[in-house]
C-alpha cells in the first residue's frame, strides 16, 4: 500500500508549531514503519501487539504530556497529535495510550503522592508497567456514580469486594487503578497484579477493537494495603478528570481515524474504472469525498481549538464533550461514506476502513456516549440537568 | 573529537513537481521538502561514533534558506549539539559552489571529521563530498557502507562492483555515507523537546560565484498510455514489432 497522505484541506498545518509538526511526523512514520504492517494480522486474530509498548514508551508517547518522573512534557496539541496519528492506525492503539497516560499515569500524577508517583510513573513512561482504569460496571456505564464496588477500611488495609466490567488492558495490567466507594463516597485506589482477591476475565468475541484488550475485573475480598489509595481524589470528580483527559485525546484521535479512510477512499475512487472512467468523475462519488473533507476539516479546527483552550488554561470539560462527541460522530459518518465508495472491496480487510468503522463503534460509545455528551453540552447551555 | 555533518533540504523524491515560471528551477509550491536521505545516515553515524567514543559534539550545518532550518532541527532532535544555517535566502547552487561555501565557513569552526550523503536527491551531482575533501586537503573516502574509529584512525568499506574493499586513513577526513550504513533513527519526543533549547546559528553564507550556470529545467515526456492486448500472440508481435525489444 502506498504511504498515507493526511488531508490538510485548509493548510492546517500552518496552526501548528515545527516542534508540533515534528512530534507528529515522528509518530506517524511509526506507525507507517511498525504498526501498519501488523494490524490487519492482529485485528483478525484478536489480540494486542504488545511488544510495541516499550517501543511506545521508548518514543515517550506514554504519558507524554505530564512532566516530570521520565515524562515527556508535551504540550496538549502535541499530545493530541500523537493520538491522531496512532488512532489513524487503529483505535485499540489510541486506546492503549489514551488508559495509559490519561487514565491511569494522569490519576497518580495529580492525585498520588510522591512515594506512589516514583513507584509506578517512571515504569510506566518507559512501557515497563502496563495500567488498567476500572469504572464502569456490567450495571453502571453511563450513570458510574451507582458503581457496587466497595472498600471497606479494615485498619491496615482495604478490603475490596465488587466487579468492573469493559475494562481496557485488564488482563494484561500490572496494577488497575480502580474506583470504589467508601461509606458512600468514591474514592481511588490502585490494585497491583498478583494481589490475593483479584482476579481478570477476557471479554471475547468483540467485532470492535478488536487488536485491544478488553476485560472484567473481580474483586473478592481483596486486601490492598492502605498506601495504595491516592488520597488526593475524592469523589466522582476524581475518575471524572481523567475522563476528561482521555476524552480530550479522543477529540484529536478520531480525526486521525476519519483521515485514513479518507485517504483510502480518494485514492480508490480515483483508480477503479467503472462504465470505463474513474469513478472519482462521478458526481456522487464526489460529494461523498467533499463531504468527507468538509468534516474532517471542521474536526480538524475543533480539535486544534480544544488543544489551544487547554494551552491557554480556558478549557471547561463540557469544551470536551463538544469535540469528543461530534469527532467520533464525523469520524464515523466517514467510515460508512468510505466503505460505500470502496463498494465490495470495502468489506473485506484488504483495505482498512471497515476495520475503523467496527473501532468507532466502542470510541462512540465509551468515555461518555454520543448522547451523554449531548446531555453535558445542553447543561452547559441551558442551565438545566437532564439527569439529576 | 569535533564532528560536522551536512545536510541538506530536498523535495521529497515522490512528490509531483512543477517547473517554475523561469523554467530553470522547480515551482516550491505543494512541494514537500524533507532532509535528503542520504544525509540522515551520515547524521545517525555521527550519533553513533560520539556514542561510542563517550564523548565528542556533532555540528550540523546546511546550506539554504531559513525553511532549511526544519531539516536542522530534526537533526538537533535526532541528537546533534549545535546547528548552523549558512543562508543564503534558499537559492540552488552547483556542488561546487556548495562546496567553496562550506569550506570558507569551516575554516571557522573545528572539526576533524566531516560527514555527509553520498549524492543530494534532487539534483543527484554527487560532487561535494570529494570537492569539500579537495578543498580542505582532506582524506575522503566516498559511498561508505560501514564505518569505524580507532582513535583517530577511521576505517571504512565501500561496496564496489562485486566486492567490498576497506580503506583506512587517520584524521581528517571527509566521509560520503551510502545506503546501508545504518538504520536512522526517528527522533525521540524528548529529543524534540531537547531541540528546542539547543543553539542554531544563522550565518550568512560566503557570497562565490557560481561555477554552473542552470539554464533550465524540464519534465521527463510524458508515457504514453499502456494497451492491452489479447493474446500472447499479439503481445510478442508487438514486443518484436513496434517496441523492438526481442
Ligand atoms: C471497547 C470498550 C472499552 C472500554 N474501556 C473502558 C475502560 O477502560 N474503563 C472503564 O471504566 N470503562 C470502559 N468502557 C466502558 C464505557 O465507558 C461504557 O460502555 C460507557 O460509559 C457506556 O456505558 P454502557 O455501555 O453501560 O451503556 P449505557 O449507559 O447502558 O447506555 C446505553 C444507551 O443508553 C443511553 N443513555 C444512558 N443514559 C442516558 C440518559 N440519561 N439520557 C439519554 N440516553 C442515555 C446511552 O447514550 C446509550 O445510547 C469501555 C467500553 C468499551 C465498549
Amino acid at each position: 500500500m502506498s504511504q498515507f497522505k493526511a488531508a490538510d484541506f485548509y493548510q492546517i498545518d500552518d496552526l501548528f508549531t515545527e516542534e508540533e509538526r515534528m512530534i507528529r511526523d515522528t509518530i506517524r512514520d511509526w506507525v507507517d514503519d511498525k504498526f501498519m504492517p501488523i494490524i490487519e494480522e492482529h485485528n483478525r486474530s484478536a489480540t494486542f501487539p504488545r511488544h510495541l509498548v516499550p517501543q511506545l514508551g521508548e518514543l515517550g508517547v506514554l504519558g507524554a504530556s505530564l512532566h516530570g518522573h521520565g515524562c515527556a512534557g508535551l504540550s496538549p496539541v502535541a499530545y493530541g497529535l500523537i493520538l491522531q496519528e496512532l488512532e489513524r492506525g487503529d483505535s485499540g492503539l489510541r486506546s492503549f495510550v489514551s488508559v495509559q497516560g490519561s487514565l491511569c499515569m494522569f490519576p497518580i500524577h495529580a492525585y498520588g503522592t510522591e512515594e506512589q508517583k516514583q513507584k509506578w510513573l517512571p515504569g510506566m513512561a518507559a512501557g515497563k508497567l502496563i495500567g488498567c482504569f476500572g469504572l464502569t460496571e456490567a450495571d453502571f456505564g453511563s450513570n458510574p456514580s451507582g458503581m457496587l464496588t466497595r472498600m471497606e477500611d479494615k485498619g491496615d488495609h482495604y478490603l475490596l469486594n465488587g466487579s468492573k466490567y469493559w475494562i481496557t488492558n485488564g488482563c494484561i495490567a500490572d496494577l488497575a487503578i480502580v474506583a470504589a466507594k467508601e461509606d458512600g463516597e468514591v474514592k481511588m485506589i490502585v490494585v497491583e497484579k498478583g494481589t490475593p482477591g483479584y482476579s481478570t476475565n477476557t471479554i471475547k468475541n468483540k467485532f470492535s477493537l478488536r487488536a485491544s484488550v478488553t476485560s472484567e475485573l473481580i474483586f473478592q475480598d481483596c486486601k490492598v494495603p492502605k498506601r495504595n489509595v491516592l488520597p488526593g481524589a475524592i469523589g466522582i470528580k476524581g475518575p471524572l478528570s481523567c475522563l476528561n483527559q482521555a476524552r480530550f485525546g479522543i477529540a484529536f484521535g478520531t480525526v486521525g481515524s476519519a483521515m485514513a479512510v479518507y485517504d483510502e477512499a480518494l485514492r480508490y475512487s480515483q483508480n477503479r474504472i467503472m462504465f470505463d472512467r474513474p469513478i472519482a468523475r462521478f458526481q456522487l462519488v464526489q460529494n461523498k469525498l467533499v463531504w468527507m473533507v468538509n468534516e474532517i476539516t471542521k474536526g480538524q479546527l475543533l480539535a486544534w481549538r480544544l488543544g489551544r483552550l487547554k494551552e491557554m488554561g480556558k478549557l471547561h470539560h463540557s469544551h470536551v464533550s463538544l469535540a469528543k462527541r461530534n469527532n467520533c460522530w464525523m469520524a464515523l459518518e466517514c467510515c460508512r461514506l468510505a466503505r460505500d465508495v470502496l463498494g465490495a472491496n470495502g468489506i473485506t480487510d484488504e483495505y482498512q476502513t471497515m476495520r475503523h468503522m467496527c473501532n468507532l463503534e466502542s470510541v462512540i460509545t465509551y468515555e461518555g456516549t454520543h448522547d451523554i455528551h449531548a446531555l453535558i453540552v445542553g447543561r452547559e447551555i441551558t442551565g438545566e440537568s437532564a439527569v439529576t | 573529537m569535533e564532528i560536522i555533518v551536512c545536510v541538506k533540504r530536498v523535495p521529497a523524491t515522490d512528490s509531483k513537481v512543477k517547473i517554475a515560471a523561469d523554467g530553470r528551477g522547480l515551482d516550491p509550491a505543494g512541494v514537500e521538502f524533507l532532509m535528503n536521505p542520504y544525509d540522515e545516515y551520515a547524521m545517525e553515524q555521527a550519533i553513533q561514533l560520539r556514542e561510542k567514543a563517550g564523548a565528542g559534539t556533532i555540528t550540523v550545518v546546511s546550506l539554504g534558506g531559513a525553511d532549511a532550518q526544519k531539516e536542522l532541527r530534526q537533526c538537533l532532535a535526532m541528537g546533534a549539539d549545535k546547528a548552523v544555517l549558512l543562508d543564503d535566502g534558499g537559492k540552488p547552487n552547483d556542488g561546487c559552489s556548495t562546496a567553496r561555501i562550506v569550506a570558507a565557513w569551516l575554516k571557522t569552526v573545528p572539526h576533524e571529521l566531516v560527514l555527509c550523503g553520498r549524492q543530494a536527491v534532487d539534483n543527484d551531482e554527487g560532487q561535494f563530498p570529494s570537492r569539500l575533501a579537495t578543498l580542505l586537503g582532506f582524506a575522503c573516502a566516498t559511498e561508505v557502507v560501514a564505518l569505524t574509529l580507532d582513535g583517530k584512525v577511521f576505517r571504512a568499506e565501500r561496496d564496489i562492483e562485486g566486492g567490498r574493499e576497506v580503506v583506512a586513513c587517520p584524521l581528517p577526513a571527509v566521509i560520503s555515507c551510502n545506503k546501508g550504513l545504518n538504520e536512522p533513527r526517528s527522533p525521540s519526543l524528548k529529543g524534540i523537546m531537547a531541540a528546542k533549547k539547543k543553539p542554531l546559528d544563522t550565518v550568512a553564507a560566503t557570497a562565490v560565484e557560481p561555477a554552473l550556470e542552470f539554464v533550465s529545467l524540464m519534465l521527463p515526456p510524458e508515457k504514453p498510455p499502456g494497451r492491452i492486448v489479447g493474446s500472447v500472440q499479439e503481445l510478442v508481435a508487438a514486443l518484436r514489432n513496434e517496441a523492438k525489444v526481442i
